[in-house]
Parts: C-alpha cells; sequence; structure tokens
C-alpha cells in the first residue's frame, strides 16, 4: 500500500520536473534592499521586465533596507542559497570585491553577447564601483549625491540673492536668519557622518586615508585630524554653541529632514534622493530650492561622492540564470528604464546618455523635477581625483559610526577637535588593521 | 524509602527526550561551538576563509579601554533595571495582595506591559521621552534643556533603564502576586493582631516567606538585563549618543552585524554568556545559601 503510494509520488514529481523546463522560463532571484514606496517601484520594474521578455522571470525580494540585504545576502552565500542578483549599499562593497563571491558585471554581459557601453557612466559613479584599475564590477543601480537645501524664504527674508556657495555665505546668511528671528538657520544630524564628512572631504580633495582612500591597498592609514576636516567640524562646533547649527536627530524628536520640511529649520543637507520627498512632503507654505554643497572660500571644488546602491551578480548560480540576470542589467540600461526610475524616485541617472536625453527633454526645467540637476552637475564636476573617487576602506560601517560619535563628542560633550579627530584616526586605524590581518594576503582587485 | 519510576525499555526515554535534545543541539550547542570557533579564528564575512589565530580576538577586545566601558555600564544597567524593576513590581504586588479597591482590575492591567515586544515599546518611548516634541520633553518648555537624552548621555542610560524597567514589571509582579498569595492569611492576621503595620509586617513576614520567588525573580532579571536590552536599544538611541548606551548586546550587534567583524563579534559573545553563567553560578552558590524553601 504505502509502496504504491510513494511510487505515485515519485512518479508524479518525475512529470513535474520533466514538465517544467517546458513550461516555464528561468526563474532567477533579486535581492534589495528598499522598502515602502521605493520599494513598490523596484516591483514595477521586475513586472515590466517579466511582460518584455518570455525566457526570464525575475522575483524580486525587498530585505526591508541595505544591512538586512547584506546580512541576509551573506547568510544565503554562507549556506549557497543566494539569489543571483542582489543590490548591496557603499559600505558594503569592500568586503564583497574581497569575498570573490561575484560574477563582475562586465565579465557577464560580454559573455551573455551584451555591449555595454561602459565609458558613457558618469565617472564619479564608474570609479566607486571599479577596480582601482577601472573594470566595472557591479551595474550602478539607485545612487545619489549630497547637497544642501534652502528655504527661498528664509533666503529672501534676509536679503539674500540665489543660494550660497561658500561657507562663508552660509555663515553670514544663517547668522542674519538668527538675527531675523528664526530658531533653527541651519538643521544638523550627526549620523548624516556621509554628508557633513565624507562629501565635505571630497569636494575640498581632501583624503579621509592614504593610498587614495584605501584603492591602493589594504594598509591604507587615516588621515583625517591633518586635514581640512579639522577646521570644519571647529566651525560646526564654534556655529553649534552659538545656536546658529541646531541639533536635529530621530532621538531628539524631529529628524533634519522633517524639521526643513516643516519650516522649521531653514538650512539641511541630505540627499538628492529626498529632492522628491521633500516636494510631496513640504508643508504649506515653505518653499525650497536645493545647491551643490558650498566649499570654503580660497579652495577648489572637485566632485562629490556617489552614494547608494548597485547590483551585484553572485558566484555558484546556473548559465540559465546568468543570461536572465544580463537580460535584466540589459533591460534596466534602456534609456526609457533609466528615465523611468530617476523620474520616480530620484535618483540620479546613471549614464551620460540618460541624463543628457533627460535634459533634452526638459525634464529638469519645470517643477518638481527642477533642482535634481544639481546632483549631476556636482558628480561630474572634475574628474574624480584620488580623493574624490570613492572611499576604499574595510569595515567602513564602523568607521563611519566612529565619526557620528566623534562628531557626537565634540558637540554634546565639548572634546577638543583635534584630540577627538586623532583618537578618530586612531580607532580608524584599528579598524583598518584588523580588516587587513582577516583578508591577510588577499590583494584588491 | 525512596520511590522510583523507571522504563524498562531503554530507547523509549531517549525517544521521548528526543526532540528536545535535537532542539536544543540545533538551536544552542550547535551555534555556540560555532561561535566558540568563530571567536578563534579571523572568519572573513562572505565565508572566504579564515585563520586561527588563537586568544588574539579575546586580547583585541580586552585591551580596548571602549570595550571595558561597555562591560561596566552593562552591569550598572543590569542591577538598576533589576532593582528598580523589582521594586516597583513588588511594591504594586503588596498593595494588590491586600485587597484594596479595584484590585481584580489592577491585577490584570499591571500585567499588561510584559505583553509589549521591546521594539514596539522602544518606538513608543522614543515619542514620549524626545526631549524636542515628546511628553516627558515639555517640560523642557520650563526649565530649557533639563531633559535631552538626545545629547546628554546620563539622560539616554536613564531613560533606557526606566523603560527596560517597566517592561519588566508585568512579570515580576505577577510572580510576586502569586507568592504573597501563597502566603497564607493567618500568618499575616497575626502580625497584624500583634500590632504590626503593614510595612513591618512586609519586611518581617512576608519578604523572608517570599525569599525563594525573589530569588528567582533576581536571577531571570539579572540575565533578561545582560541579554533582552537589544529591542530597546537599538530603536530609541542606537547607542548613542556618544556610544552612552552601548551594552555588551549592543555592542556585539553593531561588530558584527554591522560591522561584519564576525570574529570580534563572537569573541564578545563568549565573553558574555561566560559572564552571564558566572552571575547565576554565584547566585546559586551564595545568595541560594540564605534562601529558605518552605
Amino acid at each position: 500500500m504505502t509502496n504504491i503510494k510513494l511510487l505515485t509520488a515519485a512518479s508524479s514529481l518525475t512529470l513535474l520536473a520533466l514538465a517544467t523546463p517546458a513550461l516555464a522560463q528561468t526563474k532567477f532571484e533579486f535581492w534589495y534592499g528598499l522598502s515602502g514606496d521605493l520599494s513598490e517601484r523596484v516591483q514595477d520594474m521586475c513586472k515590466g521586465f517579466n511582460e518584455s521578455q518570455s525566457d526570464y522571470e525575475i522575483v524580486c525580494v525587498s530585505q526591508e533596507n541595505y544591512d538586512n540585504t547584506l546580512q541576509n545576502t551573506i547568510a544565503a552565500y554562507r549556506a549557497n542559497k543566494q539569489p543571483t542578483v542582489t543590490q548591496i549599499f557603499d559600505a558594503g562593497t569592500l568586503d564583497l570585491m574581497l569575498s570573490g563571491a561575484y560574477v563582475p558585471v562586465r565579465q557577464l554581459m560580454e559573455e551573455n553577447g551584451y555591449q555595454i557601453d561602459w565609458d558613457n557612466y558618469l565617472s564619479g559613479i564608474a570609479s566607486y564601483f571599479s577596480t582601482s584599475k577601472g573594470e566595472m564590477l557591479s551595474l550602478p543601480f539607485n545612487n545619489s549625491t549630497a547637497v544642501i537645501y534652502y528655504n527661498t524664504d528664509a533666503l529672501e527674508k534676509v536679503g539674500f540673492e540665489g543660494t550660497p556657495k561658500t561657507w562663508e555665505e552660509v555663515e553670514t546668511v544663517a547668522r542674519a536668519m538668527k538675527e531675523a528671528g528664526y530658531e533653527c538657520p541651519i538643521a544638523f544630524d550627526p549620523s548624516g557622518a556621509w554628508q557633513w564628512f565624507e562629501q565635505f572631504s571630497a569636494i575640498h580633495n581632501q583624503p579621509i586615508a592614504t593610498k587614495g582612500n584605501g584603492f591602493g591597498g589594504l594598509d591604507a592609514e587615516m588621515v583625517v585630524s591633518q586635514g581640512k576636516f579639522v577646521d570644519q567640524l571647529t566651525w560646526i562646533k564654534k556655529m553649534y554653541d552659538e545656536g546658529i547649527i541646531v541639533h536635529k536627530s530621530k532621538d531628539a524628536g524631529e529628524t533634519a529632514n522633517d524639521a526643513f520640511v516643516n519650516g522649521h529649520c531653514q538650512i539641511t543637507s541630505s540627499s538628492i534622493a529626498d529632492h522628491g520627498t521633500f516636494g510631496k512632503q513640504a508643508a504649506e507654505g515653505v518653499h525650497w530650492t536645493d545647491a551643490m554643497l558650498p566649499i570654503w572660500e580660497g579652495t577648489e571644488r572637485t566632485n562629490s561622492l556617489v552614494g547608494g546602491a548597485s547590483l551585484w551578480t553572485l558566484k555558484g548560480k546556473s548559465e540559465e540564470e546568468y543570461k536572465g540576470a544580463a537580460a535584466f542589467f540589459n533591460y534596466l540600461a534602456q534609456p526609457e528604464q533609466a528615465q523611468t526610475w530617476s523620474t520616480i524616485t530620484g535618483y540620479v541617472p546613471v549614464t551620460m546618455a540618460g541624463f543628457e536625453a533627460m535634459k533634452a527633454n526638459g525634464f529638469y526645467d519645470e517643477a518638481p523635477y527642477k533642482g535634481r540637476e544639481v546632483a549631476i552637475e556636482s558628480l561630474t564636476f572634475t574628474p574624480p581625483t584620488e580623493n574624490s573617487r570613492g572611499i576604499r576602506l574595510g569595515s567602513y560601517a564602523s568607521i563611519r559610526a566612529e565619526m557620528v560619535k566623534t562628531m557626537q563628542d565634540v558637540l554634546f560633550n565639548d572634546r577638543p577637535v583635534l584630540e577627538a579627530l586623532q583618537a578618530f584616526d586612531a580607532k580608524g586605524n584599528e579598524i583598518l588593521r584588523r580588516f587587513e590581518q582577516t583578508y591577510k594576503g588577499a590583494q584588491l582587485p | 524509602m525512596e520511590r522510583r519510576a523507571y522504563y524498562r525499555n531503554g530507547v523509549l526515554p531517549w525517544l521521548l527526550i528526543g526532540p528536545q535534545l535535537i532542539l536544543v543541539l540545533v538551536f544552542f550547542y550547535w551555534p555556540t561551538t560555532q561561535a566558540l570557533y568563530w571567536a578563534f579564528t579571523l572568519e572573513q564575512p562572505w565565508g572566504g576563509g579564515n585563520s586561527w589565530v588563537w586568544f588574539d580576538n579575546f586580547l583585541a577586545i580586552f585591551r580596548d579601554d571602549e570595550y571595558w566601558l561597555t562591560v561596566a555600564r552593562s552591569a550598572f544597567y543590569a542591577l538598576c533595571t533589576t532593582g528598580l524593576s523589582m521594586a516597583v513590581a513588588l511594591f504594586l504586588a503588596c498593595f494588590v495582595d491586600r485587597a484594596l479597591k479595584g484590585t481584580k482590575i489592577f491585577q490584570s492591567v499591571y500585567v499588561w506591559p510584559y505583553a509589549i515586544a521591546a521594539p514596539a515599546a522602544g518606538v513608543a518611548f522614543r515619542f514620549i521621552f524626545a526631549p524636542q516634541s515628546g511628553i516627558v520633553g515639555s517640560i523642557n518648555h520650563i526649565w530649557p534643556g533639563i531633559w535631552d537624552p538626545a545629547t546628554n548621555g546620563v539622560h539616554a542610560l536613564i531613560m533606557i533603564i526606566v523603560c527596560h524597567a517597566w517592561l519588566g514589571i508585568g512579570y515580576n509582579f505577577i510572580f510576586f502576586l502569586a507568592a504573597l498569595q501563597m502566603i497564607p492569611r493567618s500568618i499575616t492576621e497575626a502580625g497584624a493582631m500583634d500590632g504590626a503595620r503593614p510595612v513591618r509586617r512586609m519586611f518581617d513576614l512576608q519578604l523572608p516567606l517570599i525569599a525563594p520567588t525573589v530569588f528567582f525573580l533576581l536571577i531571570m532579571n539579572l540575565i533578561s538585563s545582560f541579554t533582552d536590552s537589544f529591542g530597546l536599544i537599538d530603536t530609541m538611541t542606537e547607542g548613542g549618543p556618544v556610544g552612552s548606551t552601548e551594552v555588551m548586546v549592543y555592542k556585539i550587534y553593531f561588530d558584527g552585524f554591522k560591522g561584519l567583524d564576525y570574529s570580534g563579534a563572537a569573541a564578545q559573545s563568549i565573553v558574555l554568556m561566560l559572564l552571564v553563567i558566572a552571575l547565576t553560578f554565584v547566585q546559586f552558590k551564595w545568595v541560594e545559601k540564605r534562601v529558605h524553601y518552605n
């Protein structure tokens, strides 16, 4: 009796197995770290891909945020259950590069017969996801950079035309705002180390670490306490003590972004990806604009750093699945797709062709998209230098967290700036040496 | 003579405890040995390889001053939450036990906090305690700057301790109340007739009689305050400001999952495990001697 049952079960399984390839396309998975509205946009994109052809079916799974995506992908990879394509954010890039757990995107596209003009990618974006020799390892997907946002009514009230271009001007304007009765001229959240520290270093052409911010090898050393950021943090502290820079954060009750869209604070710095959100959330009567991050007078501006994430293809999948992944990447690279994605999310177009096409269409001429071109201008201001092409430091999430602590320490506990930054460099070096030891003998690709 | 029940069939008992054993092996011993192995190696997060480094990971964390700060902070945190939570729960239980008006309602209401998941409570508390907009923050309108957990580390730590203690009150309350109700009425009544006021009765009669419960709760609370603070801290302060609410579990989480330093995090969790084991051992060895069952 049981035997017969088993036999039936087995034979039906066999039948299923035989039937499947004939029935359907190759299925492959794509994990991403976006949630809410952005997640739905990704799902739309996946649907679009599935409907555009019949050979492959992509299954897109949201892992809620970048951290989860990285952790879950690692866990899955170690258990040999990894997705074919995964989205990894900037701070997780180096571990993945050294792991050898990926198929370089260039190789993937070449092997599957797609011609991609790699030089077409915006240089600042391409360099972040390339080897030091310039080979792209992953496909730029959702990318942004930091800009500064101003409340235009407040600027008008203090009689400033246009937008401040230098920190000196920002200080003048902010002081005037304070005198005009604005309680919070500049919103500042120390957890925004990305815009306040990393981007500052990039556009002022200041190294964060030696060896070209780590591109040249794992033995890079932190040099933040020897550069211009010492003066910048001193300035931030001075403004904070005078009440011109005001601390806004999640645990204070209102984030810097919320304070800005509600009109409580008049200046803030954030990702260009927030441009769309600000447009939707700005309280009635709040008028605003964005501009490139200011620089100090007498310094020359270099390009800003790219932020966001890229798509990686992981090793250990079948040839069919790789074909699917390549087809998906090719689909994403189509100009119409690039434009839709950039329109609905606020991320920047990643190719020069995409940007030019959007500019020609008049995309950037009118609200609500006017102002987004600032990000491209900032990203492409100069060709990337050693200090502005990216940051390739091990356990960078930990180093970033140390910077957040350092800024808090200076602001809230009155720790001397230079001493705090020297301690930061020392701590960062410890983290880097530990990372180097973990990957002993490994070579940066 | 002692009575003993035993199975004649030697296989059956193993079958009966099998599922439990497998669960413990898979979900406790296997991860623990894995962590132990990682603690002695440098593990690459993507699994590319590892190297045996003996005690380097332990030496690295022991040499780090900040690590000792988190250990001291965790100990302080554990003492405060345990003391606060148990004291308040005992206080409430004593009143409910005295059968005052509304006892029946309070009996169930006081347990509710225990049913709230820590992260959910953390989000709610974050709004309540927010210095610039929360309910507690409104005292800043009267005395500006008196309450600021966002920038003041001491305030932030107090906030987390209070929240953790609050979450534990319900659990402690139920045990205390049950223990108090186990005490024969005649004893308290006799005390009352001899002229002992409620406070005196509590210290001289009830507390000694419920000592086993106090002891049990002490262990449970201490262990929980070492290991369960994560949900609150992650939603409320993320260890900040300036690391002032970074306790051992949070550091393990951050180093391991965000910093991808699996080996360092594994070494830290071994230290934490040994610490909790040692604490429990000490309590059984010394404190329990002073507890009289029956």
